[in-house]
């Protein structure tokens, strides 16, 4: 195998209380701030500028390059907002790393604040994940403590205040602009760019809003320099991340890859698929991303070589399904997923993902039309690209995407009038499917085999 | 403030109220901010929005009670009726439900004899379908008070529940070293710590499989300090500043800070500036 993993961001994940301060410090922590503190701020972004660094949140953008798009200082507030909504279905990476290591969060967070001239930043979490808001709570009292945030930061003269504050429970609060919306004590909803957050962001201030994994990568490119990031990964996806592997693989979690490893790769460290299954279909970056089969094995898993091979990287939340699992009610319980979220904003988004649920649900019960597949290219053709934000946009990707690669299966709902396949196959442990779970098999009640 | 005369509450009841909702919108430059901290407080409370809470919330923040009951009403985590002391969650979205979340909340809705939303008769389980919270290595999960209960089996999930309404102290997988009630859960999630970060592990299984499959295979990111020398930027002197051992890490659980006892009573405002609170 020609990849192996490096750990960075978890690197002292498995040592014993991972998530203190002195933990931290004992692993060389807190020595990216202490030569930050010592930088030009430019400098400072523009290490991180060269280092290619590209957003961990899902976009890919360039996270040095948003910071550079900050007018210059006017004199008022400039803000950091950290985006710790992690939520995207698949996605499991900036949850279990602020668990163990929150203060390396921290200590990015009083990074990049520096460089950006911010003198109080947020990190905005999701209300759901109550001990990682507890942990996080304490990290900032503890760097207080050690003044490591706070008034005249290690005698620099740097001063910040860092705030963490609970979401309430709504997916559309990742997008950048909802989540700004959110922390201004609104309903979350996108607003129109531009103007883009970094020149009227929270409060209408210049704003830079980063993924938790993004601002944890941070110290370790002041600590490590531009050459030593760019020796991991590609050329254009430089560097290290998280690659969640989940579902029917034997030993789902966190693998800290260079960009570039390939799940081929990924999944012989990982013991394989599933004992005695094969692999069926598989997100490369969450929900929102076109489904690969395994004929996408080998495509590295960076920025370009996916959207080459027609999906996206996203949060390398690598779902994996095997061929128990029927694609049509993984599809269905998405579509559910996005219209249930949708915050309503926009029309295409709004009522597009009700039908599209409504549509699935028909077909996943047996009730749908051969019709009734164009319907749904039909409906995603008219949200695609047609709202302020991404979310509808992600509503139709696995559903595309899906009805090109599986579109026998679908039919298959059509024709045998349910489900081919047995709901419990799929799952971890043995059980009856309740009533509610027996699909309607064209007329035929369920026990009548042979009657 | 706002021009209504309704005072929502009173007594003790109202000065904690206040006394918590200045510290919380003293975090943020503007007070509107609070809002959603204060709608969690307000749950600490009365165990859901209630009309009196949002009453508080607007008189508190000068805006009118259809504003913040729009807000109210755009998040999850807020209820609009009375909600039982443990909110059990079985995670419903793709994975976890055909990893067998389905089965769990089918089986669970049963047990329970409510679907979702909805509380048992004793008032202590309120059973909901959770979309993905970020676990999706230890499906099929639940949460409990939005606690991890990860790798759930029906009969497993089933347990919990009946610990829970038996009043036994129930501890969850990756969390506090055991689940507390909505109402406390609401107040941390408003802001107030309750001193309990340091009980329950660092990590599970899943989250750290990668970190030791590498310390198997002795594989390391690149030195930093020979990459860092090669570059103008930072000088190598200071990349190859002391690290101090590992073990020191290791030994910490008696180094470090001591940590309240497991469920203390320690309420501090852990926002930016506890001094604004005297």
């Amino acid at each position: 195998m020609g990849s192996t993993l490096s750990p960075v961001l978890s690197h002292h994940w498995d040592a014993e209380k991972s998530w203190t301060l002195a933990t931290y410090e004992a692993d060389g922590g807190y020595q990216g701030l202490r030569k930050a503190l010592e930088m030009d701020p430019a400098d400072i972004v523009t290490a991180v500028k060269d280092s290619g660094l590209r957003g961990r949140g899902g976009a890919g953008f360039p996270t040095g390059l948003k910071w550079s798009f900050l007018p210059a200082p006017d004199g008022g507030p400039r803000y950091l907002v950290v985006n710790a909504d992690e939520s995207e279905p698949g996605t499991c990476k900036d949850t279990p790393l602020m668990m163990a290591s929150p203060q390396m969060l921290i200590e990015g967070v009083a990074i990049t604040s520096r460089a950006i001239g911010c003198d109080h930043a947020f990190i905005y979490v999701r209300g759901e994940i109550l001990h990682v808001y507890r942990r996080l709570l304490r990290a900032v009292e503890e760097a207080y403590e050690k003044g490591y945030l706070g008034k005249n930061i290690l005698g620099s003269g740097y001063d910040l205040d860092v705030t963490v504050h609970a979401g309430a429970g709504a997916y559309i609060c990742g997008e950048e602009t909802a989540l700004l919306d959110s922390l201004e004590g609104r309903r979350g909803q996108p607003r129109l760019k531009p103007p883009f957050p970094a020149v009227a962001g929270l409060y209408a201030r210049p704003t830079v809003v980063n993924n938790v994994e993004s601002i944890a990568s941070v110290p370790s490119i002041i600590t490590g320099g531009v050459d030593w990031f760019r020796s991991m990964g590609t050329e254009k996806s430089a560097g290290f991340g998280l690659f969640s592997l989940s579902g029917h693989v034997e030993r789902p979690g966190q693998y800290e890859a260079p960009l570039g490893i390939t799940l081929r790769e990924l999944l012989e460290m990982a013991g394989g698929v599933r004992q005695g299954h094969e692999l069926k279909f598989w997100t490369p970056g969450g929900s929102s991303t076109p489904l690969f089969t395994a004929e996408h094995l080998d495509v590295p898993l960076d920025y370009e070589s996916v959207g080459a091979a027609g999906s996206m990287l996203g949060t390398r939340a690598l779902q994996i399904f095997d061929e128990t699992t029927c694609v049509v009610r993984a599809i269905t319980r998405w579509a559910e997923f996005y219209a249930h979220e949708s915050c309503g904003k926009c029309t295409p988004c709004r009522e597009g993902t009700y039908w599209l649920k409504q549509v699935l649900g028909r077909l996943d019960h047996g009730q749908g039309t051969m019709e009734d597949l164009d319907t749904l290219l039909d409906v995603c053709d008219n949200i695609l690209g047609r709202s302020f934000c991404a979310l509808g946009d992600g509503a139709t990707s696995t559903i595309t995407s899906g009805i090109a690669l599986f579109r026998e299966e679908f039919e298959a709902h059509v024709t045998g009038g349910g489900c081919p396949l047995d709901p419990a196959a799929s799952a971890l442990f043995e059980y009856t499917p309740r009533r509610s779970d027996v699909r309607a098999l064209s007329g035929t009640a369920a026990g009548t085999v042979g009657a | 403030m706002a021009s209504t005369t309704y005072e929502p509450y009173e007594g003790a009841k109202l000065e904690r109220l206040e006394r918590d909702a200045a510290a919380a919108t003293a975090r943020y430059p503007d007070p509107r901010s609070a809002l959603l901290p204060l709608l969690h407080l307000v749950q600490s409370e009365d165990g859901y929005v209630s009309p009196d809470g949002i009453a508080f919330c607007a008189r508190t923040l000068a805006l009118s009670t259809a504003e913040v009951s729009a807000v109210a009403t755009f998040y999850t985590q807020y209820k609009r009726h009375p909600n039982g002391e443990y909110t059990v969650g079985v995670c419903t979205n793709t994975l976890c439900a055909v990893m067998g979340g389905d089965a769990i909340y089918d089986e669970l809705s049963e047990h329970l004899g409510v679907g979702h939303d909805e509380t048992t008769e004793d008032g202590k389980v309120t059973l909901e379908r959770v979309e993905c919270n970020a676990a999706c290595d230890y499906a099929p999960v639940m949460m409990v008070n939005w606690e991890f209960f990860d790798n759930q089996t029906p009969d497993s999930a089933k347990q919990v529940v009946d610990r829970l309404r038996s009043g036994e102290q129930v501890a969850p997988t990756r969390g506090a070293s055991s689940v507390c009630s909505f109402k406390a859960m609401s107040r941390v999630l408003a802001g107030f710590s309750d001193g309990r970060a340091d009980e329950g592990v660092g990590a599970g299984e899943p989250t750290l499989v990668g970190r030791r499959l590498a310390r198997e295979q002795g594989w390391e990111a690149p030195s930093q300090s020979s990459a860092g020398a090669a570059e103008g930027g930072p000088s190598a002197a200071e990349q190859d500043a002391p690290v101090p051992p590992k073990s020191g890490g290791e030994q910490s659980s008696v180094d470090t800070p001591s940590a309240p006892p497991s469920g203390g009573t320690s309420d501090t405002e852990t926002g930016r500036d506890a001094s604004k609170e005297a």
